[in-house]
């Protein structure tokens, strides 16, 4: 059992937007029946929403062993189907809305909004015993690449996130990220490990109800990546009246050091907490925070490793670096590194491949006192509003799809395509857009003569225009 | 250009619709109308009318109709 329901039967586990309550009693006793319609270890999808069924779904899987592979129920249903087939899994657990789009799947139970389609596969692949859940590694391109986590993982990373932001029973965050996604899915397994109680909600914080909800539930903390804080910010977040909030968290992405600096002023301005962190998929999901107090004093950085974790800086031949202020590649150690990938459904059954070492692909720098800096990326990937979007995975799409040259390059939250087709401008925007399931305004397709190419072909990006 | 053609253009190339589609959007019944494309069309609107638009009202504008409603009290008539 990852979570102990038991412990907390009285306490309020989930809030709907509706106010409904269900308590940690009710999560315990619920999940036991899905789990027993679920009938034994096995895998199975399921569809996302921040409701209650997609969230006691998961918890219930994960408590009796079934292995959840967690995607947002707004997945491309071209995208969707190729991991059906990938993966072959026993059920999709996912909004009975959704269910009759699975003609071939039966219906074995249904609760809350909610049913379990039984596929035609039965365990079509073997399942590792460490192996707990598959998610991705950004909800985008199409990747059917997954993190394999293990119970062990996810153990390790809640106790350590719990720990150091001195969660209790009294918090009530309230949903912010898809829990599809992984910072998403770290505050619910946070959540549920300290008592507290979960206001879920599929409204964004552009929206009046969110702030209603916010306000009649009264949310004690919300998550954010970088655009969330941007969007706050233009909606003179400082100036709203929410006597419950007590934290905000803040990933997904280096956010401006302006930005940090401003919501660590307001934070400290007016007894709250600013907390910034830093993670991945490939880490559970935690592996760094700047603890609120240093917040404003080391506004930028990224702060130091997790309870339990390590950080240290590699050279370009791996030799560790001593010495502070000089940049190298980040290095993770803890028991929050994940298994491995998987691209297949034969990769199921793979153990433990990383040995709890990460080597991050981000360039950082310490400071005398200890602190990280995120200085770049070795890997080429962007993170637009939150997601990871590899640059590579996105070349290969658009050559998939139109047959012709293509490079990707940008920065966060702007990445450009460049072609040589100017045909396919007003196509391409909309096809990455909406294979990503993102929105378009982050892509830009720019039509060039022809794409830059050293002597042995691999694509020059220095030498593209910006 | 009159405000409303100023007006429909901005939710037109903030959602990736045509013009006569964004007389009927709504807040997350088009495709791009998330809230990336919502700050992108009030960053728009304020552009196009020379407002700032205040929280309230940000949070409130919901639709192509209401939207109407809102920009009237920033003496905005489309």
């Amino acid at each position: 059992m990852m979570w102990k329901f038991e412990d907390f039967a009285e306490n309020t586990a989930f809030i709907a937007e509706d106010g409904g309550k269900t308590n940690y009693a009710e999560l315990a006793r619920e999940g036991e029946q899905l789990a027993a319609a679920a009938g034994g270890r096995c895998l199975a999808f399921v569809l996302c929403r921040n409701e209650k069924g997609s969230a006691l779904g998961y918890a219930s899987f994960i408590n009796h062993g079934i292995v959840p592979l967690l995607l947002n129920a707004d997945i491309d249903r071209e995208m969707l189907d190729a991991l059906l087939e990938n993966y072959r899994p026993d059920y999709l657990w996912l909004p009975s809305d959704m269910a009759d789009r699975f003609g071939d799947c039966g219906n074995v139970y249904a609760a809350w909004g909610y049913s379990l389609l039984k596929t035609r596969h039965a365990r079509a692949f073997a399942l590792n015993d460490d192996l707990a859940l598959l998610l991705t590694t950004s909800g985008s391109t199409g990747s059917p690449k997954f993190v394999r986590q293990s119970y062990n993982n996810i153990r390790a990373n809640t106790a350590s996130i719990v720990r150091y932001l001195e969660l209790d029973e009294a918090e009530r965050p309230i949903t912010t990220l898809p829990m599809s996604y992984t910072y998403g899915l770290s505050i619910i397994n946070s959540h549920l490990w300290a008592g507290a109680s979960i206001i879920l909600t599929q409204k964004t914080l552009i929206g009046k109800e969110f702030w209603q909800q916010f306000k009649d539930y009264e949310a004690t903390s919300f998550g954010g990546v970088p655009y969330t804080f941007e969007m706050l910010d233009r909606l003179r977040f400082f100036r709203m009246e929410l006597p419950s909030l007590r934290t905000m968290t803040q990933a997904g992405g280096k956010l401006s050091p302006e930005l940090h600096k401003k919501f660590a002023e307001y934070a400290k301005d007016t007894g709250r907490r600013f907390v910034v962190m830093y993670g991945s998929a490939e880490a559970t999901a935690r592996m760094s925070y700047l603890p609120y107090e240093k917040s404003l004093e080391k506004y930028g950085s990224m702060g130091i490793a997790i309870p339990g974790g390590e950080f240290s800086l590699i050279d370009a031949d791996g030799k560790e670096i001593a010495a502070s202020e000089t940049v190298g590649e980040l290095v993770y150690k803890g028991a929050n590194v994940t298994l491995g990938y998987a691209e297949r459904g034969d990769d199921l059954q793979k153990g433990d491949e990383r040995g709890g070492v990460l080597v991050t692909g981000d360039m950082a720098k310490r400071d005398g006192d200890g602190y990280y800096y995120i200085v770049g990326r070795k890997k080429r990937f962007l993170k637009i509003f939150g997601n990871r979007i590899n640059l590579d995975e996105a070349e290969r799409l658009v050559k998939t799809a139109c047959g012709c040259e293509c490079a990707c390059a940008g920065v966060d939250d702007k990445m450009k395509v460049y072609v040589t087709d100017a045909a396919l401008v007003r196509y391409l925007r909309k096809f990455i857009a909406e294979k990503t399931g993102l929105h378009f305004s982050a892509f830009e397709v720019k039509v060039i003569g022809a794409i830059p190419k050293n002597d042995s072909g691999k694509t020059l990006y220095s030498a593209l225009d910006d | 250009m009159t405000n409303l053609e100023k007006y429909s253009r901005a939710f037109a190339e903030s959602f990736g619709i045509s013009e006569g589609e964004a007389k009927t959007a709504k807040y997350q019944e088009v495709a791009n109308w998330d809230s990336v494309g919502h700050m992108t069309l009030m960053a728009a609107l304020e552009a196009a009318f020379d407002i700032m638009l205040d929280t309230e009202d940000i949070i409130d504008f919901g639709s192509f109709e209401k939207g109407k409603e809102i920009l009237k009290k920033y003496d905005v008539e489309i």
